[in-house]
């Protein structure tokens, strides 16, 4: 395999752009009524949180961009929404549900 | 060690792995489809009945799209397309097509040997979703003699790659067991380097050929216990570039797998010729009669089959299964494994440390793998025969 670069890890910052890859589909299920993600052999099940955010995952805004809208849509400290936010992708980027 | 799970649920997670609805499910989540038993491999470990079904009873191609158009209309989310070997049915394509169209979301779960790269091409194209590559072994002589199949090592790397180049996610699946263990840290190095995001280390679960073949197939503990520690490893070291799902050999648990998430809960199978099961070994159980999609729609059959209803929920349950806090945890175990080695489909599964049979049922394991292996039984039509019962053991 040469030419290849290691795989390495995404570690998700403010700067970040995610976007949900091709594969992954993030699909309203109206039998169920709930939100769904479905992935290589998995089905997950996102809370509305998380489910607004990947709606913002458009390979264009960065993770602190999403940030700053949330905290105005919601009025919230930024600061906390960052947190939060960071760690849910850091935590969908290890599942191999979103990426850079 | 008994407690490695292979698909941990983090609850403070904002997606956690979506449930089935507790005891009786409104809809399945997944959908095996056995679209042939034919297959150019013929691992000694197949979870295909002894009995193979012959080409000439499998469902037509008109036949299998309506059971992805009923699929989707019952709910469900994820097709897939299994075997034998499922790129071994030339109208794949038209399949996959009707069930993309549908909304199903497709695993294509496969030997990779059949494949040519304008074939994967279009399958991707028609909107197949994942490929589930298999490997022996990453020792080309080995994997090819377990597969009894030449050049196959060879064949299944081109295709990972042809996989990584069409831009789809890969799984490499590997089922483990005493002739390829010693190659676990190489299997996870393989899977990293061929670019796959996922592996499937499966110790063999020993149905149907798997367990005519149990005493060439079972790993001692030590080895077992060595290829779990080599996972948690790595699990750690590759977080965020492999996902890693490990199933431990039942003989060295303490408690049964929730065979199939709990019986007609969350996951459904058809059979080449249309019979619905509600795991892919039910028709080793007696006394059953299994409905076929050719008389009766999927949804009808998912509800109010006999089949299904026999063992859903918690309600048919014997002692101890029955006052077991675990009773929706694991449901018992397997239904088939229980039947196969106690008689009783309806006795608690021999993997759970609480049946009376799990002492018995552990020594054989601890004996026949330090037996020498004996020749393997290759998976072919007609090569089935019976079943070793634990009392040979």
């Amino acid at each position: 395999m040469t030419g290849t670069a290691q795989p390495t890890r995404l570690i998700v910052t403010e700067a970040t752009r995610i976007v949900i890859p091709r594969h992954i589909k993030l699909r309203h299920d109206a039998g169920r009524g709930v939100w769904v993600i479905l992935a290589p052999e998995r089905v997950f099940s996102p809370d509305p949180i998380a489910v607004e955010v990947l709606q913002k995952c458009d390979g264009q805004r960065t993770v602190g961009e999403i940030a700053d809208q949330l905290a105005t849509e919601y009025q919230a400290p930024r600061a906390d929404i960052l947190t939060d936010v960071v760690a849910m992708l850091q935590d969908l980027a290890d599942k191999g549900v979103v990426k850079s | 060690m008994n407690e490695i799970i292979t698909k941990e649920i983090n609850t403070s997670s904002h997606a956690v792995e979506l449930q089935p609805e507790p005891v009786c499910a409104r809809a399945p989540v997944g959908l095996l489809a056995e679209l042939t038993h034919r297959c150019p491999l013929q691992c000694p470990y197949c979870s295909n009945p002894l009995e193979l079904e012959r080409t000439n009873t499998e469902l037509s191609t008109a036949e299998w799209q309506d059971v992805m158009r009923q699929a989707a209309d019952l709910g469900i989310l994820q097709i897939h397309l299994s075997g034998g070997e499922p790129t071994a049915r030339k109208d794949l394509e038209q399949i996959v097509e009707t069930a993309a169209k549908a909304g199903l979301y497709q695993n294509l779960i496969t030997a990779g040997v059949l494949l040519t790269k304008e074939r994967l091409q279009k399958l991707a194209d028609l909107g197949l979703d994942h490929v589930q590559l298999s490997i022996q072994d990453v020792d080309p002589e080995n994997a090819d003699r377990i597969a009894a199949y030449k050049g196959g090592s060879a064949k299944k790397r081109e295709v990972a790659r042809w996989v990584k180049d069409l831009g789809l996610p890969l799984t490499i699946n590997a089922p483990m067991h005493r002739q390829n263990i010693h190659s676990m840290k190489a299997i996870i190095d393989y899977s990293v380097e061929v670019g796959a995001g996922r592996l499937e280390v499966a110790h063999i679960q020993y149905y149907a050929w798997a367990l005519k073949n149990r005493a060439a197939l079972m790993p001692t503990l030590e080895d077992f216990q060595r290829t779990a520690e080599i996972v948690e490893e790595a699990k750690e070291r590759l977080k965020g570039i492999l996902v890693i799902d490990f199933v431990v050999p039942d003989y060295y648990a303490k408690y049964p797998k929730p065979c199939m998430g709990g019986w007609g809960r969350g996951v459904m199978n058809v059979t080449p010729s249309g019979r619905v099961l509600p795991c892919h070994a039910a028709e080793s159980l007696p006394g059953f009669t299994f409905d076929n999609v050719r008389d009766r729609k999927l949804a009808d059959i998912w509800l109010n089959g006999d089949a299904f209803q026999k063992y859903r929920g918690t309600s048919w349950m014997k002692e101890p299964c029955q006052s077991c806090p675990r009773k929706e945890k694991d449901y018992g175990g397997c239904r088939c494994q229980a039947f196969a080695l106690t008689g009783d489909a309806a006795n608690t599964d021999p993997a759970c440390s609480l049946s009376p049979m799990h002492q018995d049922w552990a020594k054989v394991a601890a004996l026949e793998s330090h037996t020498r292996p004996p020749e393997f039984v290759y998976r072919r039509m007609g090569k089935g025969g019976t079943t070793p019962h634990m009392s040979e053991g």
